[in-house]
């Protein structure tokens, strides 16, 4: 049986010590992390300049928020007038790192700015399903006890499997730390790990594809219908950083602001799209959606198609190009028409 | 009384409307090739002509699907022939993403259909008009996607 509490614990230490190293010989101005949460599972983001507020930071199975969304755009400090870039360190569990590898190739972010403190992630609660099935009570405190979560309000008491209640996309997740990057090194400090390429036989994806069209409507249809099109999963994804999102332009208009479920779906399947060879499974998008709709089914069918027609993943590697920048003459294209 | 009948009408004689983007330099001089060599075709395409497919946003082909199009065909230059070079290939891997998400949102395959076509290849571009019509015509009807108010 594994201790989670225990885990949580060495993480958060080593953490602490190297970025407390880090602001010490002033490698970097700022140090951008998790800190406890206002509310029961959740964390918070938190910015840190002086070494003795390290013990701010904290590592816990709630830090959902991908950090890499405050890289963009450039931090920056007025210095005498002047627009100084900061050099900023960031607690960067395997999903964080690989989106700012991906910014990297993006071309979004410096390199010299940033190091990446990387973390062994344990896997990050889905709190939004844990939510649901309390229904409408209040937590009012949570606690970890061996490999179990123990979920308390005012008299009620619930106990979770930490295995069980993991986000979908960390039950599939192979790379806990910051893979390495030969041009990377020397930017990472802390933990990091080696991954070269993934496997990942995208099971529930292949299952999902095995049902009928009407299936898959009926089921996308029943899913999404409640979103509300508040577009926090666009505001916490890493990846979402145009200064002008479609959804927001209204010359053109490109689709209607109504509930009408077709309006809902164009938002959904543009996203989708839009995060093609982009998106890091890091599930910030679904633990931030007031309406508890689980995104990852879109996100990894994407992530699917990617590797399947472009043997692409996304946040591995600073040379390869992601697949949207760039074209080959023999794609494959088996979906086109031809006369027989 | 009068609604049954135009409904039972509309049933047996409906014909797909299907929007085509056909790109400015290949298709669309296909499609005028078709033309003017008097090659039938069927007349349920609505041409909409573009720059290059290049051009096309996925948005335009999900959009019309949303607008009530039966069918959305999307036709460009052979890949290595677009005017700008490489405008197809880019938009290729486009298609090939949108394929394939539209399917797995449970849109039935055969509703929106790509293709390449030349300018000198007039019966090509009849054949695949033909081909594509009758396959939405098969499907029936756009009425999942359709906006309905
Ligand atoms: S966060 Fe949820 S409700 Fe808001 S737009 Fe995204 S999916 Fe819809
Ligand atoms: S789409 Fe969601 S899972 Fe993918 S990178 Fe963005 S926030 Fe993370
Ligand atoms: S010009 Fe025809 S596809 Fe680019």
């Amino acid at each position: 049986m594994v201790d989670i509490k225990n885990e949580n614990q060495k993480i958060e230490e080593k953490m602490r010590n190297v970025a407390r190293d880090l602001l010490k010989e002033k490698k970097v101005d700022l140090i951008i992390g998790y800190s406890e949460g206002t509310l029961p599972l959740a964390s918070a983001p938190v910015f840190i300049r002086d070494e003795q507020e390290v013990d701010k930071l904290v590592w816990n199975n709630s830090c959902y928020v991908n950090l890499a969304k405050y890289l963009i755009p450039n931090i920056r400090e007025n210095i005498n007038g002047e627009l100084v870039d900061l050099k900023v360190g960031i607690i960067s569990k395997g999903c964080v790192a690989r989106s700012i590898i991906h910014l990297l190739v993006e071309h979004q972010i410096n390199k010299e700015n940033i190091i990446i403190i990387g973390i062994n992630c344990n896997g990050i609660l889905n709190r939004r399903r844990i939510e649901k099935e309390i229904g409408a009570h209040e937590i009012t405190e949570t606690e970890l006890s061996g490999d179990h979560l123990i979920v308390k309000g005012n008299k009620f008491e619930k106990k979770f499997k930490f295995n069980d209640y993991m986000n979908e996309l960390c039950k599939h997740c192979e790379i806990r730390a910051p893979p390495i990057s030969d041009s990377l090194k020397d930017n990472i400090v802390g933990e990091c790990q080696e991954v070269d390429s993934l496997e990942d036989p995208f099971e529930d994806i292949v299952d999902f594809e095995k049902k009928s069209a009407d299936e898959k409507w009926a089921f996308m249809n029943e899913v999404l219908k409640d979103c509300t099109r508040c577009y926090a999963c666009r505001e916490a994804c890493p990846l979402c950083y145009c200064n002008l999102c479609f959804v927001d332009q209204n010359l053109p208009t490109w689709f209607g602001k109504t509930s009408e479920i077709s309006d809902i779906l164009i938002f959904h399947m543009v996203r989708g799209l839009h995060l093609a060879g982009r998106c890091v499974e890091c599930g910030a998008c679904s633990s931030v959606c007031p309406m508890g709709i689980d995104l990852s089914l879109i996100n990894r069918k994407i992530n699917k198609v990617v590797k399947d027609r472009f043997d692409f993943v996304s946040g591995l590697s600073l040379e390869k190009l992601s697949p949207m920048m760039t074209y080959k003459m023999n794609d494959k294209q088996e979906f086109m028409l031809e006369e027989n | 009384m009068n609604e049954v009948i135009t409904e039972k009408a509309q049933k047996e004689d409906w014909e797909p409307k299907i929007i085509a983007f056909l790109c400015n330099w290949c298709s669309y001089a296909g499609a005028d090739l078709a033309g003017v060599s008097r090659i039938q075709y069927p007349s349920n395409i609505r041409i909409v002509r573009v720059p290059c497919s290049g051009r096309l946003n996925p948005f335009f082909i999900i959009r019309s699907l949303v607008d009530g199009w039966d069918g959305v065909l999307v036709s460009g230059c052979h890949p290595g022939d677009c005017h700008y070079i490489s405008g197809n290939l880019v938009a290729r891997r486009r298609f090939a993403i949108l394929n394939d998400l539209l399917e797995f949102f449970g849109i039935e395959p055969g509703r929106v259909n790509f293709m390449w076509a030349s300018a000198a290849e007039g019966e090509r571009f009849a054949v695949l008009v033909r081909k594509t019509t009758e396959i939405v015509k098969k499907l029936g009807p756009n009425e999942k996607f359709k906006k309905q108010w």
